[in-house]
This record gives C-alpha cells, sequence and structure tokens, in this order.
C-alpha cells in the first residue's frame, strides 16, 4: 500500500512546479532586474551590477522610511499578538454563546477588500479629528493583522492540555501566575510565530498605508512615490528585493515556529 | 474533614449528581467507586472546586466551600492523565506549589529533595517530564501534591494508565502512604478489585447517586444489590417469593422455603426478592445433615482444586446453574467423597443467607 503513494506522480510533479512557476516567475523577475546594469527592466539583460543597491545606501529618505516602517511593524506585532492571545483563548476554551459568528467576524478582514477598510478607516479618524500619522497606519495594519495572529494562536491554544492549567490551579496559583507559568510556555512557540508574521503582514501593506499614513512614509508608500521616477526604477527593484528576502524568510520563521514543539505539549499531557 | 450535605449538579437539564450526603472522616482512605457516568469524577472535581455545586453544600475542615477557588482549598489532586507540567523538569514540577511561600531556594531544594526520596526517585530531579514512565509520572503527580501538606488527598483513577503488574505494586505503595502521612485520600476508580484493597469505606455509586457506602468488608458481606455482591468473590444468587403466614419465610428455586425471620425490612407477601449466598459461607455433608432438615440435596457436577481449598459446583432441583460451594478441607478423602456424580446434602448457617431486592 504505502508503495503506491510513493511512486513518484508524473503529471502531479509536472502540475506542482507549473504552478509554483505561475506565482513565482513575476516575483523573481525583481531581484532579477535588481542585479541588471540596465535602466529598463527588459530583455535581453545587459550586465552584471551592485550599483542600484549601492545607490540605495546613499539614500537618507530610504532609511527614514525604513526606521518609520520597522517602527510600525514592531508595534503593531506587540499590540495585534497581545490583543490576540486572550482573543484566541476565549475562542478555543469557553462554551461562548454565538461563538461561531464571533470566530468569523474576527476573521472577516482577511476577505474584505482593503480599499474598503481603509477608505471606512479614513471617514471615521477624519471625523474623529485625528491627524494622519504613522499612528493611524499602525490602527490600520492593527486590524489586517488580528486575523493572521488569531489564526497562529489558535492551535496552540486547542492543542494545549487543560488538565496542565487546572493542575496550578489545584496546586494553589491563581490565573494570573496559571498563565504565566503554565499557558504562556506552552504557547511561546505560538506568541512569536504570530509576532513575526503581524509584523510582515504590516511590514509589506500597502493600501492601509496609502489612506493613512501623514508626513512620513512606511517603506511600500516611499516605493509608490518614488515610482514615477524612472531613473530611480533600478533601485526601487534592489530595494523590492530586499524586502522581499526579509519577508520571505520571516514567514517561512514563523510557520515552522507554529508547528514545532507543537506535537510535545499535547502527547505529553494525553499520556 | 469531609462533610457532603445534599449535593446535586445539574449540566443543563442532566442531573449527574442526585442528593449525595457523604462524610468522610479525618485520615480515612476513601474511595469512589463507579462505572463511567456515574458521576464520581463530577463529585472528585466539585470537592476540588473545578465544579460548582447545583445545590446542598461541601464542608472541608469545617469550612464551607462554595465560595473557595481551587487555588486557595486545603486540597491537592492527582489528575488522571497526571498533568506533569511537560516544560518544567521533576524538581522544579515538585516545586511549582511552592512558589506562594517565599521560600528560600536551598529550602525548596532540601524539601523536594525529602518527596524525591518518599516516592522513590532520588535524584530524578534533572530529568525532563517527556524521560518519565507512567509509574514515574504518577509518582511525580503524588509528590507535587504532597509537597503542600494537604488535608485532604484526591486522586483520580491514579492507577489506570499503569500495567497491572505496576498497577498493584502502586496500590501498596499508596496505602502504605497514606498510613505513614495520616492524610485524607478520597480515590475515584471504576476498579472493584482497587478500591477495595485500598480503602478503609467505599462509596458506590450509580446514575449519580450513592448506593451503598460500607467498609471493604461490609460490602463484601452486606451488599445492597446484586451488582454490588459481583464485585469480589462469588455469589450465588437464587430468585424467591415471600410467603407470610405468620413467620415470615420465602420460597426460593432451588432452596425450599428459607426462613426469613431477623433479616430487615418487612417485605409484602408476594413480592420477588433475591436471595444471595457466598459458596463460603454453606457447607457440604455426605449424608443428610440434621434432623430438622434445613439443607437441601444435590449432585456434585464438578470439582475446582483452588489451592488452598476447592470449589464444588452442586445441582440442585429447580435451579438451573449448579449452586457453588468452596470447601477449605483439600484432603483427598475430602476430595474423594466430593467426586463428581455423588449425591451430597447442602447446608447453610440462617445469617448466611442475604436478602435482596430482585431486579
Amino acid at each position: 500500500m504505502a508503495e503506491t503513494y510513493h511512486r513518484p506522480n508524473r503529471p502531479l510533479t509536472v502540475y506542482a512546479v507549473a504552478f509554483t512557476l505561475f506565482l513565482y516567475i513575476p516575483i523573481l523577475l525583481i531581484p532579477l532586474f535588481s542585479f541588471n546594469s540596465g535602466l529598463y527592466p527588459h530583455f535581453p539583460l545587459e550586465g552584471f551590477t551592485f550599483n542600484w543597491y549601492a545607490e540605495l545606501w546613499g539614500r537618507r529618505p530610504v532609511f527614514d522610511a525604513l526606521k518609520n516602517s520597522l517602527q510600525v511593524g514592531v508595534v503593531v506585532a506587540l499590540v495585534s499578538t497581545v490583543i490576540a492571545v486572550p482573543a484566541a483563548k476565549a475562542i478555543s476554551r469557553y462554551r461562548l454563546p454565538g461563538k461561531g459568528p464571533i470566530t468569523g467576524f474576527m476573521m472577516l478582514p482577511l476577505v474584505v477588500p482593503g480599499l474598503v477598510f481603509g477608505v471606512a478607516l479614513l471617514v471615521v479618524i477624519s471625523r474623529l479629528g485625528i491627524q494622519l500619522s504613522l499612528f493611524t497606519v499602525g490602527v490600520g495594519h492593527v486590524i489586517i493583522s488580528l486575523p493572521f495572529a488569531i489564526s497562529i494562536l489558535l492551535p496552540r491554544f486547542e492543542g494545549f492540555n487543560r488538565s496542565l492549567e487546572e493542575a496550578s490551579a489545584d496546586l494553589g496559583e491563581n490565573a494570573w501566575w496559571t498563565f504565566w507559568r503554565v499557558t504562556f510556555p506552552a504557547i511561546l512557540p505560538g506568541v512569536i510565530a504570530s509576532l513575526l508574521l503581524t509584523f510582515t503582514v504590516s511590514f509589506d501593506e500597502f493600501i492601509m498605508a496609502f489612506f493613512l499614513s501623514g508626513t512620513d512614509p512606511t517603506l511600500p508608500m516611499y516605493i509608490w512615490t518614488q515610482l514615477r521616477f524612472p531613473q530611480n526604477f533600478p533601485s526601487l527593484l534592489a530595494l523590492s528585493s530586499l524586502i522581499l528576502v526579509l519577508s520571505f524568510a520571516l514567514v517561512f520563521l514563523s510557520l515552522w515556529l507554529s508547528r514545532i514543539g507543537q506535537v510535545a505539549p499535547t502527547t505529553l499531557g494525553a499520556r | 474533614m469531609i462533610s457532603i450535605r445534599n449535593v446535586t449538579k445539574s449540566f443543563g437539564r442532566v442531573q449527574a449528581i442526585r442528593d449525595v450526603s457523604l462524610e468522610i472522616a479525618p485520615g480515612e482512605f476513601f474511595s469512589l467507586l463507579g462505572a463511567s457516568g456515574s458521576g464520581k469524577t463530577t463529585l472528585l472535581r466539585m470537592l476540588a472546586g473545578f465544579e460548582s455545586v447545583t445545590s446542598g453544600s461541601i464542608v472541608i475542615d469545617g469550612q464551607q466551600m462554595e465560595d473557595v477557588p481551587p487555588h486557595h482549598r486545603p486540597i491537592n489532586m492527582v489528575f488522571q492523565n497526571y498533568a506533569i507540567f511537560p516544560h518544567l523538569n521533576v524538581h522544579d514540577n515538585i516545586a511549582y506549589g511552592l512558589r506562594r511561600f517565599g521560600l528560600s531556594k536551598a529550602r525548596q531544594h532540601a524539601m523536594v529533595g525529602e518527596m524525591l526520596d518518599l516516592i522513590a526517585l532520588p535524584g530524578y530531579g534533572d530529568r525532563r517530564a517527556n524521560q518519565l514512565s507512567g509509574g514515574q509520572m504518577q509518582r511525580v503527580a503524588l509528590a507535587r501534591a504532597l509537597i503542600l501538606k494537604p488535608k485532604v488527598l484526591l486522586l483520580d483513577e491514579p492507577l489506570g494508565a499503569l500495567d497491572k503488574q505496576l498497577r498493584e505494586q502502586m496500590q501498596l505503595e499508596l496505602r502504605q502512604l497514606q498510613q505513614r502521612l495520616g492524610i485524607t485520600f478520597v480515590l475515584v476508580t471504576h476498579d472493584q478489585e482497587e478500591a477495595l484493597t485500598l480503602s478503609d469505606r467505599v462509596a458506590v455509586m450509580s446514575t449519580g447517586e450513592v448506593v451503598q457506602v460500607d467498609t471493604p468488608s461490609g460490602l463484601y458481606d452486606r451488599p445492597l444489590n446484586r451488582t454490588i455482591a459481583s464485585f469480589i468473590g462469588n455469589m450465588n444468587f437464587f430468585e424467591a417469593t415471600v410467603h407470610r403466614n405468620g413467620v415470615q419465610e420465602a420460597q426460593a428455586r432451588g432452596l425450599g422455603r428459607v426462613p426469613l425471620d431477623g433479616h430487615p425490612g418487612g417485605r409484602p407477601h408476594g413480592s420477588a426478592v433475591l436471595l444471595a449466598i457466598r459458596p463460603e459461607k454453606m457447607s457440604l455433608h455426605p449424608a443428610s445433615p440434621s434432623p430438622s432438615g434445613r439443607g437441601v440435596s444435590g449432585v456434585v457436577t464438578a470439582q475446582q482444586y483452588l489451592g488452598g481449598r476447592q470449589m464444588l459446583h452442586v445441582t440442585v432441583t429447580g435451579r438451573d446453574a449448579p449452586v457453588a460451594v468452596a470447601v477449605q478441607d483439600t484432603s483427598e478423602e475430602t476430595a474423594a467423597a466430593f467426586r463428581p456424580g455423588q449425591p451430597v446434602w447442602l447446608s447453610w448457617k440462617r445469617d448466611a443467607i442475604l436478602v435482596l431486592d430482585a431486579e
């Protein structure tokens, strides 16, 4: 039986390769052209160069934008993860009335068009008379990051043996200490995964930033404003390549963390 | 030590516990015995504070428990799957409950060391939780609870996950530990033998109610129904009908007329009852034993040699299954006298007969 399933399946392999190429060829063209010495991104390639990366290094606004993005990203990651932990716990633990719809609504930002959210938030924020700034960008980013944080944390809580928390209570610890001494260590890989993923979501986000940023641009906003200058284009490709590499690394790390260690506490508790 | 008064627990419309009252004495090893769904675990979880009481009250050590959360109760528990903290080593698992007391590291270390000696796992402090066998986890769970010197220790099927040999060894250790420490133990189990070998007293539970509370020998000698009578050892059951004509007696299939005077609880004429008698409470004779003739004749159908005694199966008229009779005498003469096919007489003392409700 097992052999049948392990035999290579030619058509399926071809399909998988085609699928992956379709997804990634456009994206992979970006790093490719970022090393091309020509000003315009077209074939044939002219020559290999690090010039565009070097040029990036000398541009002060890039570093300002990077600083802004990092600032927003770190705060968004912390805030959305801190909000998501009790939410995920509530969804997985308690018999909430209307649990299904509540979970559905929490996940909704994943599918609501960013444009709609952006406009809606812009209306609310201008009504409240709040100045557009990195803070308002952060608010928008927290909203779209939350579903990611919850979906990473939820399996952690669901795979967690409840009697461990009861044992802690039985041994004299109240809810606060039980959380820090038992629950938190068990969900820690999920928390780190959530921090990484929500940071990446914020770091890469454009539409919310487009509507909600004031005078300080985030990195994607900076790229957007520079697109109309053709002579800057190759260095934008270089910048985009760097963002790609960082994002991929963070997401892979996050997915790996959210899986690792998850097996250990669950099986142990069930033994 | 523990006083459970008219406690009822409902989950929605389902009554998990119905009007249970129990008194558990200090230092007692008390068991709650029942099948799954009998409410024994729910009752234990109510003592620990993990389930609320719908009505009635629980008093532990003179203190009302209604508003006391689990972490303030003078009680500790050994969980069914031990609930050893997987991210802590053995030492930190055992020391877990000590944080609140602000003891020095050295003092904690010494206390954990004492506990490791108590559970016969000296030097295991640095082991990780996932390096422990089932029996070792069970001991660590015990130590983690006992280090807090609780007044009552609750044990939820603590030996259920262990294999038979280890279970018997742990039973013995548990009993010795309890007697040494003098702490009140409340054990939940579905294993009749476990309950009877470990406990001072056993509460037999069924469908949320306590059916009988007694010592193990009380349950053996005076079971209140057929199920309890079948827990340990053998029991012969006889269907019978009550006759009242001046004296109360029963007409039993296979035993004839059996006088019921001296048995408590009068029953109406014509009601169906079950008479029960232990194999070792009957005697076997080659000839009619007494002139008064309280005995029935039968024929030996099978003979089982059981080492210190032998079990004889005797067919009597009016009863399909043979009656089991234990004979302490295993000498060859006795064995020869009761070969299969031999006609024999069965007799019993009057108080050996138990009268149970027919089911």
